[in-house]
């Protein structure tokens, strides 16, 4: 998809914030008001006591993002700001999937969900619930195969990230902070 | 033993502690406890404000023109929304305030209690930053980093929300006096450390950018203020011989009558300086946030030119236009590093042409007319005052016409709301703007329209012997909204005309102020000379003529090709 002949995809981007009520909130109005697309958006605490990290995937081109990474870094409780490259970061996501389910088609059921490495999280004599990890395109290539016999509900997390250590390792070494859209720029 | 004390006392405390010395406000229940410790604090001089409105712009105009921080106080409830207007002036305008408002108590929060509003929900979006203290030890701290906050960086508005029990709980510190307390308190914002050195290899760049252009300009915007960086804004432009073009809120951060100086771009802005721009091959931007009245249609905005952009917050950067050597810094810091580097030059035949351009377009020329004219107003006062005043505006056609007849030679000498565009300011804004500098000869140049809006401060003027004297330009329209009327919407003056406007004289003598009405332009310097001669406030009613419009004119989104420079006038013709 193009706008402006710039290429408009989905982006992953990591905060590090300050636990504090209200932070939810600056972050979402922020993207509200300058009008930024979020695809999906997880929150939880860090490896930091006092400090949680959200995990946003964004919709757009190379622009928007850069100002999205921007107006993150200015608010005040954001500490920092990471965009992920899709080829060194471990990307997951947790999905919950209510699918209806009869004696006919209850095993063609659990064998894609094998195949998927899944599992059956809950049975009931009209439905299953499923329960798949991985990243969105596992899960959506899941929810379209399954999508024939009824999809009654669907949950999911939304994606977070980790990059792999391999760069990391050497920065580290090198007594070099990892890179990231620079530390606390806020204005 | 530590000290004790009550969340207010706290909160005065800290408040002293950060130099605050006027406060303008506006008492109500939930808010009531820290008014009530006031009294211990004579270092604390409160400003009674009629509206809670008055009292934030006024807290933005001392700001502007002292360079500190304002403050403000209001209650809960409506006193927190009436603050709305002016701290969303504060935060376009990048303007320091720190706002304390009440709030209901903290067991009653989310009960929807008597005058409880969401102050932190309505205001995030409309500040720097904001809190709501729920503990009272929070307060020094919270007081501290709100003051860091709102003027450091890219300065801005900060509210701290105060639960009313919050301000009457009584803590122990752990230290025997306040200031030793306070002074042991660490800033703790790990998430904001503003860039202020500017990147050298960026630094260097921009140098080369510089010396090698033939056709430079520099656009200096509220940056130059902010920053305090007139003198190197100056050393840049006298080095390199580069005219300098001041937008909206960086006029006065050079001096009008430097050769230099080629005026305000854009919208209303001198016709010479959009072309200038128009035919610029390099613009170095500095504190300045490329607003849309200044670029037009962004993306036919300086086509030709290459640019630099200096600003010291980075979401500034490619927001509305891509540069090509962006530099994040505190400007007076990044100048200071790149002035030594840059070339001395002469740069004769880009001045010649721009002489040339003043010369074809005089955009400063008034009409000869029978009729009292409004720009002739600002330019007399602009000779009488011989440009030692500050003038404040509101917001339309003699906010326009003030920042293109006045000749501003000395810094924060024009003060006004820009981004925000908020009709009102005159009144309280200049009200502020006197008690941040009560030896300045303070002239608010106002619409009858904005004066009508925030008028009720006159008595909070005639309480505090405020020697402002206020130019209403009468026209008993909505000026400028009845040009846009006549140009986009084929003269179809829908709820522009004000048929009932008060007798204004009558009205500031209700007030008790001197006041004087001018309907003639021979009258015109007298009753200014009058005005400034009287030690008090004045009001002086300028009746002028109504049909008067605002030239130059790029209509909104439009590009250099729609520059009209006065009615039957043909467009400015491109050179292509």
């Amino acid at each position: 998809m193009t706008t402006n002949g710039t290429t408009v995809q989905n982006h992953t981007i990591t905060a590090l914030v300050r636990d504090k009520p209200g932070v939810l909130n600056r972050v979402s109005s922020m993207f509200r008001r300058r009008g930024f697309n979020i695809v999906s958006l997880a929150v939880g605490h860090s490896e930091e006591p006092d400090l949680s990290r959200m995990t946003f995937v964004v919709e757009g081109d190379k622009r928007t993002i850069e100002q999205v990474n921007k107006h993150l870094h200015k608010l005040i409780d954001v500490i920092r700001v990471s965009e992920v490259s899709s080829d060194n970061v471990v990307s997951r996501e947790l999905a919950l999937i209510k699918i209806r389910a009869t004696s006919e088609t209850r095993s063609e059921i659990i064998q894609i969900v094998e195949i998927f490495n899944a599992k059956i999280a809950g049975v009931s004599p009209d439905h299953l619930i499923v329960e798949v990890t991985g990243d969105q395109d596992k899960i959506e290539s899941l929810l379209g195969l399954v999508k024939r016999f009824g999809i009654m509900e669907v949950m999911r997390t939304g994606t977070i990230v980790m990059e792999r250590w391999i760069g990391h390792l050497h920065e580290q070494q090198a007594g070099t902070k990892r890179r990231s859209w620079g530390e606390a720029a806020s204005v | 033993m530590g000290i004790r004390m009550n969340g207010s006392q706290l909160l005065c405390e800290s408040l002293v502690r950060e130099g605050v010395v006027e406060i303008f406000g506006l008492p109500g229940g939930a808010i009531l406890p820290l008014y009530q410790t006031l009294p211990e604090y004579p270092q604390l001089r409160h400003i009674l404000t009629r509206h809670e409105q008055g009292a934030a712009h006024a807290a933005d105009g001392y700001a502007r023109v002292t360079g500190r921080v304002g403050v403000c106080w209001a209650t809960s409830g409506p006193g927190a929304t009436n603050l709305i207007t002016g701290i969303a002036t504060a935060q376009m305008d990048s303007v320091p305030v720190v706002a304390v408002v009440g709030q209901v108590a903290r067991a009653s929060i989310g009960t929807d209690a008597f005058q409880e509003t969401d102050t932190t929900g309505i205001t995030l979006p409309i500040t720097k930053h904001n809190t709501l203290v729920m503990d009272p030890l929070e307060i020094p701290q919270v007081v501290k980093e709100a003051f860091h906050i709102a003027n450091t960086g890219r300065p801005g508005p900060v509210v701290i929300d105060v639960p009313k029990d919050v301000q009457t709980e009584e803590i122990e510190l752990p230290y025997e006096t306040f200031d030793e307390y306070y002074e042991a308190l660490e800033i703790d914002l790990p998430g904001y450390k503003p860039n202020l050195k500017g990147h050298n290899s960026q630094i260097k760049k921009a140098v080369k950018l510089i010396d090698e252009a033939e056709r430079p300009v520099i656009l200096a915007g509220h940056g130059i203020t902010f920053s305090g960086a007139y003198d190197e804004l100056r050393e840049l432009a006298e080095k390199a011989q580069i005219p300098v073009i001041t937008t909206l809120l960086g006029i006065s951060s050079f001096p009008d009558d430097h050769i230099l100086c080629v005026g305000m771009p854009g919208m209303h802005g001198m016709a010479y300086a959009s072309i200038a721009i128009e035919e610029a091959d390099l613009l170095i931007a500095l504190g300045m946030r490329f607003d849309d009245r200044i670029t037009g249609k962004p993306s036919a905005f300086a086509r030709r030119s290459k640019k630099i952009h200096i600003d010291i917050d980075p979401s500034e950067i490619g927001k509305n236009v891509e540069v090509d050597v962006p530099i994040v810094g505190d400007l007076k810091r990044v100048l200071t590093k790149l002035n030594p580097q840059v070339r001395g030059n002469t740069h004769a035949n880009w001045l010649h042409r721009i002489e040339e351009l003043k010369a074809e377009h005089p955009s400063h020329n008034i009409r000869d007319a029978e009729q009292l004219l409004p720009q002739l107003i600002v330019r007399e006062l602009s000779e009488v005052t011989e440009g030692d005043a500050v003038v404040v505006t509101g917001v339309g056609q003699h906010q326009m016409w003030a920042a293109q007849h006045f000749t501003y030679k000395y810094p924060c000498t024009f003060i006004t709301s820009g981004g925000s565009g908020a009709m009102g300011y005159e009144v309280p804004g200049a009200m502020g703007v006197q008690v941040g500098a009560p030896d300045k000869a303070v002239w608010s140049v106002a619409g009858d329209g904005g004066f009508q809006m925030t008028m009720c401060e006159l008595a909070t003027i005639v309480e505090n012997r405020l020697p402002v004297k206020f130019a209403i330009i009468n026209n008993n329209v909505l000026g400028m909204v009845h040009q846009w009327q006549e140009f986009f919407y084929d003269k179809s003056y829908v709820a522009t005309a004000y048929t009932a406007n008060p007798d204004f004289v009558k009205l500031a003598e209700a007030f008790g102020i001197k006041a004087m009405r001018v309907t003639d332009k021979v009258q015109v310097r007298g009753a200014i000379e009058e005005a400034m001669a009287h030690d008090g406030p004045v009001v002086i009613d300028f009746i002028v003529e109504e049909e008067e419009r605002v030239y130059p004119m790029i209509k909104a989104g439009g590009t250099i090709e729609d520059l009209v420079e006065e009615p039957d006038f043909a467009p400015w013709e491109v050179a292509r």
